[in-house]
Parts: C-alpha cells; sequence; structure tokens
C-alpha cells in the first residue's frame, strides 16, 4: 500500500511539472501584458507536431527536441509579432475571441500539413524502460519528465528572481506603466516574455508526445486544467503556478487514485461507483472553487 | 415589342419557377452529419471518404436519380448535431439524414429526424434506447447496436475461460452500455470496474491502481484519442505482454498508426474487418485504399453501407421518395451487397449480424493489420428489440 501511495505521488508529481511548463508561460503573459490567451494550447501542439516532424527529419530524439524546441520559439514570436500586438490595448472579451481564433486557425492548419489522424511518435530505446525501486517499477521517460521539469522551474527561478530580464519581468508584472515610463522597451520584452512563454508551452508538448496523442486538437484537452492552475497559484506569479500545478497534479491523481476506494469504505461500494469516478473528476474544480472563495487572488498573488 | 418581350420574359420566369419543383423531385438529397472537425475530425473524413466512394460507384446516382449529400458537421456535440438536422430539414429539404458518430449526439438528432417525417439512417452510434422502447420506424440503424460488440467480447472471453478481469471504460453514456454488454455475456469473476473521466489523456495513475489489484486480463472500452493514449501508457508501464488486453473500439485502421507496435497482438471484436471475405468488401478496401491512400475504418464501411442501402430502398419504390413507410419497407430488405455480407434487420430495425475476434498483426509486407481469428456470434440480435413495439 505504501508503495503505492508513493507510485501514486511519482504520477501526481509528474503531472504537476507538465501542467506547470504551461502554466508559467501563460500566467507570465498574464500577469505582465494582461492578455488572455487561449492559444496556449496551440503552442503546446505545435511543439509537439514539430518534434515528431524533426525527430522523423533527422532521426535522432535530442536533435528533434532542440529543432522544435527553437521552432515554437520562433513561432510564438511571430504570432506575438502579427496577431497579439495588436490586442494588449483591446478588453478582455477581445483578446478571448481572436486567441480563440487563432485556436482553430492552428487546429486547421496543423491537419492541412500533418492530417487528421494521429501521427505516430515513438520513444527512444533509451529512455523506454523502467526504473526499479524495490518492488515499484517506474517508466523511466516519466521520470524524466520529472527531473526535465523540476530543472525547468530552477532555471526559471534563477532567471526570474537573480537576472536583469527577471528583474523586468517582475516589475511588469506589478506596474507595467511604470516600466514602461522608466525607459524599458516593453514591447521587446512583451516579445522575449511571449517567445520563451511558447517554448515552455512547447517543450511540455513535445513531453507529451510519445505518451499522449499527437493529434489536432491536443492544445485544449490540457489547456483547461492550465487556467486552473493559474487560477489556484494566483494570475502572473511564477511561484503560484509552480504551487497550483504541483496540487492540482496531486489532488487529481490522487483523488482519481484512492477517491473511490475511500468512499467504499465509508459508503456502499455501489454508492461509490457512482460517486467516486464523477467526484473525482471534479476534484480540481472544487479546489478552485474553494480558493476563490477564500482567496480570490490565488494563493501567491503576483501583487502582493 | 418591348411589351412582348416583356410578357415572354414573365412568362419564362414563370414556367421557370413551376418546373421547379418537379426538377427538385427528379433528385435525392441527404443530410450526412458527422463530426469533421476538432481531435475526432479524423473518424468523419473516414465516413465522409466512404460516402464519396459510395457515390462513385454508384455513378453519382441514388436509386437512378441525381443526388445532393450535405455533409453537416455535428463537432461532437448533441446540440450542434439537432441544429445541423433542424437546417438539413427545413432549409436543404432533405429526404434522409444519415450519419452520426456519437450516441449522445444520436438521441438529439434522431427524434428531429423522425418528427419530421424524415428518415433517420444511422450509421454508427446504437444507443440503447433507440433499439428499445424508443425506437422508431422511420430510424434505421445500419451499423450496430452498442452493446452488441462487447457482448462479442465477453462471450469469447467467458469460452476462453478467462477470469479476474479488470474493466476500464470513459464514463459515460456508451461507456456504462460497453460495459454492460460485455457483463451480460461474461460469466467469470471481475477484479474491478473503473470509470475515467471523457476525454482524460493520461492514464498512469489508473494504471498504477490495475498493476496493484494484479488482475489476469483487461478490458477497455477507449474509442479515439483516449484508445492511442491509454494503450502507449499500457506498453511504457510494461504490462503489454504481462497482462493481456482485450478491447472493443479502442484499436482499428485509425488508431494502428499512431499507435505502432504499442497495439501488436491486442485481441478486438467486431462486426467487420478489411480482410472479411466477400466481393463488396474486396471492392470497398481496394478503392478505398487507391482513392485515399489508407486503410478504410468500420466507420467508413458502415456509411458505405449506409448509401448502398438508401439507393437500394430508392430502386426499390422507383423514384417515389414521398412514400416514406414504403422506403423503410424496402430498406429492411437489406436487399444489397453490404461490405459485411449477407445480413437481416431486426423488428427494431437494427441489424442481425454476425461478429467476429480481430487481432493486431503484422502482415506480409511488416505493416499492422487488424486480422480476423474466428467467428465469436452468427446472426446475433441485440438484447433491446423485445422492447420495441414495431412490427413489421
Amino acid at each position: 500500500m505504501i508503495g503505492l501511495v508513493f507510485e501514486q505521488a511519482l504520477n501526481g508529481l509528474q503531472l504537476g511539472v507538465t501542467l506547470f511548463l504551461m502554466a508559467a508561460g501563460l500566467t507570465l503573459v498574464f500577469g505582465i501584458m494582461n492578455l488572455v490567451n487561449l492559444a496556449h494550447g496551440s503552442l503546446y501542439m505545435v511543439g509537439a507536431y514539430l518534434w515528431v516532424a524533426f525527430a522523423k527529419l533527422t532521426g535522432s530524439y535530442v536533435a528533434g527536441v532542440l529543432l522544435a524546441l527553437l521552432g515554437t520559439l520562433a513561432v510564438g514570436i511571430a504570432v506575438e509579432l502579427v496577431a497579439l500586438r495588436t490586442l494588449y490595448e483591446r478588453d478582455h472579451l477581445d483578446q478571448v475571441l481572436a486567441t480563440f481564433g487563432l485556436i482553430l486557425f492552428f487546429n486547421e492548419l496543423v491537419a492541412m500539413i500533418w492530417g487528421r489522424a494521429a501521427l505516430y511518435a515513438a520513444l527512444p530505446a533509451w529512455l523506454s524502460g523502467h526504473v526499479e525501486l524495490g518492488e515499484l517499477r517506474y517508466p523511466l521517460y516519466r521520470l524524466a519528465i520529472i527531473l526535465v521539469g523540476l530543472a525547468v522551474a530552477a532555471l526559471l527561478w534563477w532567471v526570474v528572481v537573480r537576472t536583469r530580464l527577471g528583474m523586468l519581468i517582475r516589475a511588469g508584472a506589478s506596474n507595467r506603466t511604470m516600466v514602461a515610463a522608466l525607459g524599458v522597451n516593453i514591447r521587446l520584452l512583451y516579445t522575449v516574455v511571449f517567445g520563451f512563454g511558447a517554448a515552455l508551452a512547447g517543450l511540455a508538448g513535445i513531453m507529451a508526445g510519445p505518451i499522449y496523442s499527437v493529434q489536432p486538437g491536443m492544445g485544449e484537452l490540457i489547456l483547461i486544467q492550465v487556467f486552473v492552475v493559474i487560477v489556484i497559484g494566483g494570475i502572473g506569479s511564477i511561484r503560484g503556478a509552480l504551487a497550483g500545478a504541483l496540487i492540482v497534479g496531486m489532488v487529481d491523481t490522487l483523488g482519481r487514485a484512492f477517491l473511490k476506494p475511500l468512499l467504499a469504505t465509508f459508503w456502499s461500494p455501489v454508492v461509490a461507483d457512482t460517486a467516486g469516478p464523477a467526484l473525482a473528476s471534479m476534484l480540481i474544480y472544487m479546489l478552485m472553487a474553494a480558493v476563490l472563495a477564500l482567496r480570490p487572488e490565488g494563493l501567491f498573488p503576483a501583487r502582493a | 415589342m418591348r411589351k412582348i418581350m416583356h410578357a415572354a420574359a414573365a412568362a419564362g420566369l414563370a414556367l421557370a419557377v413551376a418546373a421547379l419543383p418537379a426538377a427538385a423531385q427528379q433528385k435525392v438529397r441527404i443530410g450526412f452529419i458527422t463530426t469533421l472537425s476538432g481531435p475526432q475530425g479524423v473518424i468523419g473524413e473516414h465516413m465522409k471518404n466512404s460516402v464519396e466512394l459510395a457515390l462513385d460507384h454508384l455513378g453519382r446516382k441514388i436509386g437512378g436519380l441525381d443526388v445532393e449529400v450535405i455533409y453537416g458537421d455535428d463537432q461532437a456535440k448533441p446540440d450542434v448535431g439537432k441544429q445541423v438536422a433542424d437546417e438539413m430539414i427545413k432549409k436543404h429539404n432533405v429526404d434522409f439524414v444519415a450519419g452520426v458518430i456519437w450516441s449522445n449526439v444520436m438521441m438529439a438528432v434522431s427524434p428531429a429526424v423522425t418528427g419530421a417525417g424524415k428518415i433517420m439512417v444511422g450509421t454508427n452510434a446504437g444507443p440503447s434506447p433507440l433499439a428499445g422502447e424508443q425506437c422508431h420506424e422511420l430510424h434505421v440503424n445500419v451499423s450496430w447496436q452498442n452493446d452488441q460488440t462487447p457482448e462479442a467480447m465477453g462471450k469469447y472471453m467467458s469460452d476462453a475461460g478467462i477470469t479476474d478481469v479488470y474493466v476500464m471504460a470513459p464514463n459515460y453514456q456508451a461507456g456504462k452500455d460497453m460495459v454492460t454488454g460485455f457483463k451480460r455475456f461474461f460469466k467469470g469473476r471481475i477484479v474491478d470496474e473503473v470509470y475515467t473521466k471523457f476525454g482524460q489523456t493520461d492514464y498512469q495513475a489508473e494504471i498504477s491502481q490495475l498493476r496493484a489489484k494484479n488482475p489476469k486480463a483487461v478490458f477497455v472500452f477507449y474509442p479515439g484519442g483516449m484508445g492511442i493514449q491509454f494503450l502507449k501508457q499500457y506498453d511504457q508501464a510494461g504490462l503489454r505482454g504481462k497482462i493481456p488486453l482485450y478491447s472493443v473500439y479502442t484499436v482499428d485502421e485509425i488508431s494502428l498508426p499512431a499507435v505502432g507496435e504499442a497495439a501488436l497482438g491486442q485481441w478486438e471484436t467486431r462486426f467487420w474487418s478489411p480482410d472479411l471475405k466477400n466481393p463488396a468488401n474486396e471492392k470497398y478496401v481496394s478503392d478505398y485504399r487507391k482513392k485515399f491512400g489508407k486503410w478504410p475504418v468500420f466507420y467508413g464501411a458502415q456509411s458505405y453501407d449506409g448509401i448502398m442501402l438508401i439507393d437500394s430502398a430508392v430502386r426499390a419504390v422507383k423514384g417515389n421518395l414521398k412514400d416514406t413507410k414504403a422506403l423503410v419497407r424496402a430498406m429492411r430488405q437489406a436487399n444489397f451487397n453490404s461490405v459485411r455480407g449477407k445480413f437481416a434487420f431486426n423488428n427494431n430495425n437494427h441489424p442481425i449480424q454476425n461478429f467476429y475476434l480481430l487481432r493486431a498483426e503484422k502482415d506480409a509486407s511488416g505493416e499492422l493489420v487488424m486480422k480476423i481469428q474466428k467467428t465469436v456470434f452468427e446472426n446475433h440480435k441485440d438484447a433491446y428489440h423485445q422492447d420495441c413495439k414495431l412490427k413489421w
């Protein structure tokens, strides 16, 4: 039992870091540029598709990952320059409409280039084994995702806290007008932040490629959870995104795994069978509602 | 002179207008509803391709009449599906509405169509209410009733003496139907029944729970992208080859190329497969591969049959599209060369047909294909037809 709980905690951690990679970019864009970007999931999809394409082209997993990262970065910058620049001054409804349009655009574009059928995306042999920890057998690839996710989180923390760019990002999140008044090229900052947010979403997509289904619309499936993460964590805050992602990952995973057996010990198995799965899929939304009621700014608000 | 010109023009116009309804009579209009956008759009693409191929084979005529097919995208949503159906009936004045992938969409679309006095030809979804108490004389299903396919798997696994089975499905109507159908014929022990969220992408938590229970076999229903994800993750968890996996609607010609080797050895049951031996099927499969460059899938085979069925009925009533009763009566004869071979309609307008056991194997060229292993059911009826009051 202890082994199983530990394994499920690892699963929760893995889901959490994947969500964090998506949430980090989304929350920065929202916090700094005041832009609601529904198309963030499209960049995740673009990352996965570019990885499949480049890995096939070069025949190397690592080269595929690097090229796909650069590719998503480029796509993100292009989207910012062409489409999103005009939206910063508009209200949120306009932004939602326009970025929803981008979702449709990217889904159809991907379908036109690669077709609607899901693509084949396999793991390289050196990542497809297992790690044995006592009685625990954990997929190596999932472990790699956890490590990469935590490394990226540490790197982001270092950039945001220790570098000049990070200082500007934090300043931008607190007071945009002031940063611009001090002579900082805010447009360039926006492009850089959006580009790196896109690359992070792309990285999440790349890592998701071998375990999920690489197909048009794959980004929207994860995007809803990511919004829950940034609402719980506090919009605009990297720290909040990390905390929110880990909480959502853990709650969702442990709920799916243990809520039904837990309910069965209190009520009849029949009740547990019907209520368990329904409750488990609602848990993160109930959590979000509770956070919104008690701390509307989120757990770690950016402008505290 | 000018007056005469005007009069002639007016007369010509009047004639043209008067001729319109007559011309309209000479054309068969079919509204075909499927999912053409979003993650499930790939299924709709196969269905649309198969409709077009059927029309090619029929010389672009239905029962000898000109035909117009209006395609509609339900976006896999019941409300959108109903809107599309209403528009087809009111604006395009269609004679038939066909297609529909999803059971919940069908529950919204079929009453709208039959309520307007038009014929519904279902080419995928087979929800249990429409086969039982809510059956309708104008609702014809040319695919299967949802429960039938898992019933075949339950029967096969029971006969093979397999027990201690772990059951998984998405938490929605069809998921429950599939498990109900499975349990109707499976007599062994079920270790646990797990329902996951519809559209879930990650199954690692459920797979960890599954392994902890140490079952002897696993039965799942995960259509579309859910199946691709589940199979990959099952394989990566090191369970393939350890705990045999049996499924329905999870591994097909759409998911096989995306799943690859992770599907090798997978068991499925189905009413049709590309390797089913009959002349209609051989023609369908080889022409589909020639025209579209890929294997057809059962969704397409059913849609091809749907068009052929409509053609046979229009031919039988000699183009009198007004007489919907006669059209349905003609359809019930199933007097056409189905890709599944000969089959019959039950009193509830649902097929009585064979079900086969399939396995994912490599063919001579090393490509992964589904191959028929044996017949599980012959002339299998669905479990709900007694609840249907229709008599013919």
